[in-house]
């Protein structure tokens, strides 16, 4: 059993992936997390909206990296993998794109793997996100992904699990620091900037899943790209990164609560 | 995920404006089939109501074609609903599952449907009856798709949470297998308890160790298995330990194993919490029996002596320190030190093997004498022991500890075939604790076991301290004689020696003086004696004879009428000294004195005593021309007869024999009797054709007296008290002048 990670199933209290999958409409969930997902919409209706939000932000960063060449994805903090997973959106596109999902959910992972059963082209593997050290070799060991090509890193609503004191800076340098030049880092992350109250309660509430979340202020999302090229329109409110059309970008993009990036690692001249 | 279909090739309206006018229902041109308006308005409620997986331009092209669909339906002859069922399970398909888009899917059907994508001729009869079908059959295909995916998807993450947890309890149950080997197969024993100290589980070798079996110690409590000779603090440590305040502990144990004997153990106890609160106890014990016993053994014989098995010098000084540490004010501590009489001398005819017997039955005795009242005797090394005397009360009396060890070794000893008497010596010292230190008690005992040897062996002595100062500053001369002859503090007086007829210096007689950085001059009387019994009178008496040859050299050379003869005394030490008379040759020579200028005294013991290669060194020294005289004449057991076969050729009167000579004349007959002995030993002197000089001349008186009786030379305080050379040097440039 790999450190950190959990060494029970507690089916008694909820799990991230699973209330995520059900504000996506998706039944892979239990009652203890409906119970949440609902207590936590009564109180933000916002809420549900920032996870779809969040989830057509991937869709839309996942389509750009396409269009950019990428064809392996390394998505870590992937939940259960239902509606609008990477891989379909990738391999719609580019039938021999490669995907990697990661996640620290044991359930999520099960699932993930039956769910994957047959494709060839994907592979799941159990670790945290603290250890990027281990994430690394294992999708090495996987052999899915090429580390010497470009690959597109996806970090969607995962990051804000990390509090300060686990070092995600270093996280992310270490992440960065394996990929080769071309390669694309996405971040989604929620923030505290522009936020009413009851945002900043539900984010409290969220605890009762296995972690907190920590709000970050868009200078900190920012500096997470490192010294990589943030993309246009840089880190903005979610349907505000280049939105299928203006129409669909709501009046309020900043009710959403959470910042969205896409950064580039261009080979430094010389 | 649901293809999208192409919606090429139907029979649709592609116009331009109808799509403007799709995006504004107000703007529907009356009479014009608008499927593309009516499916971007569908697309844009879906977006808006739920989440949609797709883009936008997706959703509108998804949509799309379930209009086109739906419309072809609608027309279709026969009519049936079946296509409807089919849209329904494909919206469920592509995700679009919120229940308020579906309620805006039928809602449009019957709404505005038929109106917006229907042309006018298209429009058959029965055409409200037609939607309501349709809107039955794919709520129908939607509800079916849903429950069968909400289905579908339950089971799934059911069967995944299950698969999590079978992965998650397989690898404890490994995990558990793991720990089960190394507890059953460790070698050291492991033990856990309840923190009520119930046994909960051992493994083999720890039931091994004890003796038990296992379940016999699952019905023990820990408490059982702690004793009241366990190490002090043991059992608070485990109670500290149950209770929280410390995570670990390792200690020493000794358990008593089932079968009585005795199991020492390195055991380390680990406190395991259960959200913080002390739950178990985790023991481990390593039976550490044989290094135990070794370090014990290594201890014994690191503080015991190997032959007799007696405490070692180490482990009584260890003892002594403790006693002098603890004891209370006014306490005395006491130590016999015991030494064999003679011991050297068995050893030697007897052999080791004898002498290390009968130490071995003296080591006993001794042991088994003081037993009682538990005295530690000890060998400190040879034939050395000692008896500390520690106790505080009366009854402790180390003269009576050494009467009885006296008497213990007196008793004879029955040694192979040999029966040995046997005696010994002992130092007693006894002096109250807060007083001394060990190093002190130790130096009075070897002392004070010196003076009882002294006084005649057999015997034991009581330290004085005043008797020990004298010894004390005694053996500070002694150690400090060598370096004082290296640093020159010595120095040498000469006191006169004077014709009695003419009253001319003929003679000085050279005596050292020591310049003592500390104590000032000391005179020969203080340590002559000292560098006698150390022996460094052969040094000390080499380097005055060099210094007297050289200072009476000077004279002769200055004063040559003079002939002063310088007069040396030499030791029975140097007399022995079979290189004597080199070094006295080598003097001479070295100085240039003429060897009838130097006379060497000798004390009457000295010379009475001198037989082989000292009498042939006497007469190799008369060869070389030098004089002989005896010192001290009359106060030994004179044996005349050495007159006879010496080459003697001057008598010193002791100054006993002058003293008598008195002026005051208040003994009469005493004085009359000692004139008389000096008469006749003048007289005796003079028939053996020698010398005679009287010392101790201490009146004008003695010396005419002494003159009357024809004695040659006088030396004494009339004749002028001992001086440095300087001082001889003027008398005798005086005495050229005059």
């Amino acid at each position: 059993m790999p450190d950190g990670l959990p060494t029970e199933i507690d089916l008694t209290r909820p799990s991230a992936a699973r209330v995520y999958d059900y504000f996506l409409g998706g039944a892979h969930n239990f009652e203890i997390d409906r119970q949440l997902a609902e207590q936590i919409a009564s109180m933000t209706p916002n809420l549900a909206a920032t996870m779809r939000s969040g989830r057509e932000f991937l869709r839309r960063a996942v389509r750009v990296l396409l269009d950019a060449g990428i064809d392996q994805f390394l998505d870590i903090g992937s939940g259960i993998p239902t509606v609008g997973n990477v891989h379909e959106v990738a391999q719609g596109v580019n039938p021999k794109a490669r995907v990697v999902y990661v996640d620290i959910d044991p359930v999520a992972v099960a699932h993930s793997r039956e769910l994957l059963a047959g494709n060839e082209l994907t592979g799941v593997i159990h670790a945290d996100l603290r250890e990027p050290e281990r994430i690394l070799a294992e999708t090495r060991q996987l052999g899915l992904i090429d580390f010497s090509r470009p690959m597109g890193i996806l970090l969607a609503g995962v990051v804000h699990f990390i509090p300060d004191a686990d070092g995600p800076e270093a996280i992310l340098a270490t992440l960065r620091a394996a990929a080769a030049p071309g390669s694309f880092l996405v971040v989604s992350h929620s923030t505290f900037e522009d936020q009413p109250q009851e945002m900043l309660d539900a984010q409290r509430l969220s605890a009762r899943t296995a972690t907190e979340i920590t709000l970050r202020s868009r200078a900190q999302v920012t500096g997470f790209f490192g010294d990589w090229t943030v993309l246009e329109p840089g880190v903005v409110h979610m349907p505000l990164w280049r939105p299928d059309s203006p129409s669909e970008v709501d009046e309020h993009p900043e009710r959403f609560g959470a910042f969205g990036g896409v950064a580039r690692y261009d080979q430094p001249a010389g | 995920m649901a293809a999208v279909p192409d919606s090429a090739g139907v029979d649709a309206g592609r116009d331009p404006a109808g799509v403007d006018a799709g995006r504004d229902p107000a703007g529907v041109v009356a009479g014009r089939a608008d499927a593309q308006g009516y499916a971007a308005d569908w697309a844009r409620a879906v977006r808006r109501l739920g989440f949609v997986p797709l883009s936008v331009a997706e959703t509108e092209r998804l949509l799309l074609a379930h209009t086109i669909r739906l419309a072809q339906a609608v027309r279709a002859e026969p009519f049936t609903a079946h296509p409807a069922e089919e849209i329904g399970r494909a919206l469920v398909e592509a995700h679009l599952t919120e229940p308020q888009a579906l309620e805006w899917t039928l809602h449009a059907l019957g709404a505005t449907f038929g109106r917006r994508v229907l042309c006018d001729g298209e429009r058959p009869a029965d055409l409200a009856e037609r939607i309501a079908a349709v809107q039955g059959g794919l709520a129908a295909g939607f509800a079916r798709a849903l429950r069968d995916r909400t289905f579908s998807q339950q089971e799934r993450i059911a069967r995944s949470a299950w698969q999590a947890r079978d992965e998650v309890e397989q690898a404890l149950r490994e995990s558990e297998e793991r720990f089960r080997a190394v507890f059953t197969g460790a070698a050291i024993g492991i033990g856990i308890a309840g923190v009520d100290g119930r046994i909960i589980d051992v493994n083999q070798a720890f039931a091994d160790m004890l003796g038990y079996s296992i379940e016999e110690l699952r019905e023990i409590n820990v408490a059982a298995l702690f004793h009241a000779d366990d190490a002090a603090g043991m059992w608070e440590l485990y109670q500290e330990l149950i209770e929280g305040k410390h995570d670990a502990a390792r200690v020493e144990k000794r358990y008593h194993r089932k079968d009585g004997t005795v199991v020492w153990t390195d055991l380390a106890v680990s406190l395991i919490r259960h959200d913080g609160r002390p739950r178990f106890t985790v023991a481990m014990i390593e039976d550490i029996t044989e290094r135990y016993e070794l370090q014990q053994r290594l201890r014994f014989q690191a503080l015991h002596d190997p032959l007799t098995g007696l405490p070692n010098r180490t482990l009584f000084f260890e003892t002594l320190g403790r006693v002098l540490d603890t004891a209370d004010a006014g306490q005395r501590v006491g130590v016999c030190f015991l030494d064999l009489d003679g011991f050297k001398a068995i050893n030697d005819s007897l052999g080791h093997d004898l002498g290390d017997r009968l130490l071995v039955m003296i080591g006993r005795r001794l042991a088994a004498c003081v037993a009682d009242h538990g005295h530690l005797v000890a060998r400190m090394g040879g034939d050395e022991f000692v008896i500390l005397v520690d106790g505080g009360d009366d009854t402790d009396d180390p003269v009576a500890v050494a009467e009885a060890a006296l008497a213990a070794v007196a008793a004879p000893v029955h040694v192979g075939e040999h029966q040995l008497a046997v005696s010994a010596s002992v130092g007693i010292v006894q002096c109250p604790a807060s007083e001394t230190t060990a190093s002190e008690l130790m130096k009075a005992a070897d002392t004070t076991l010196y003076w009882a040897k002294a006084a005649g062996r057999g015997r034991w002595a009581v330290y004085d301290p005043e008797r020990g100062a004298r010894d004390i500053a005694r053996s500070a001369l002694v150690a400090g004689l060598p370096a004082a002859l290296e640093r020159g503090e010595f120095v040498l007086h000469y006191q006169p020696i004077v014709s009695l007829l003419e009253g001319t210096m003929l003679a000085v007689e050279a005596l050292v003086r020591w310049e003592h950085p500390e104590l000032g001059l000391i005179g020969p009387d203080r340590f002559i004696g000292l560098a006698e019994e150390t022996g460094l009178i052969v040094r000390l008496g080499e380097w005055v004879l060099r210094q007297a040859c050289e200072d009476a050299e000077r004279w002769w050379r200055e004063f040559p009428d003079a002939r002063l003869v310088v007069s040396v005394n030499l030791a029975a030490r140097q007399a022995d000294e079979p290189a004597i008379v080199d070094t006295v040759a080598d003097a001479l020579q070295t100085s240039g004195l003429p060897a009838e200028l130097l006379q060497l005294e000798l004390t009457e013991s000295a010379v009475m005593g001198s037989a082989g290669e000292p009498l042939r060194s006497l007469h190799r020294l008369a060869a070389l021309g030098v004089r002989l005289a005896v010192d001290d004449f009359g106060t030994g057991y004179s044996n005349l007869a050495y007159l006879r076969r010496l080459p003697i050729h001057c008598l010193k009167l002791a100054g006993p024999f002058v003293e008598g000579i008195r002026a005051d004349g208040t003994d009469v007959a005493a004085d009359h009797r000692d004139e008389r002995i000096v008469d006749a030993l003048v007289r005796l002197a003079h028939a053996l054709e020698l010398w005679v000089t009287a010392e101790a001349v201490e009146t004008g008186v003695q010396a005419e007296r002494l003159r009357a009786l024809r004695c040659d030379t006088g030396q004494g305080r009339y004749f002028g008290a001992p001086a440095s050379a300087d001082v001889i040097t003027a008398r005798l440039r005086g005495g050229a002048l005059a």
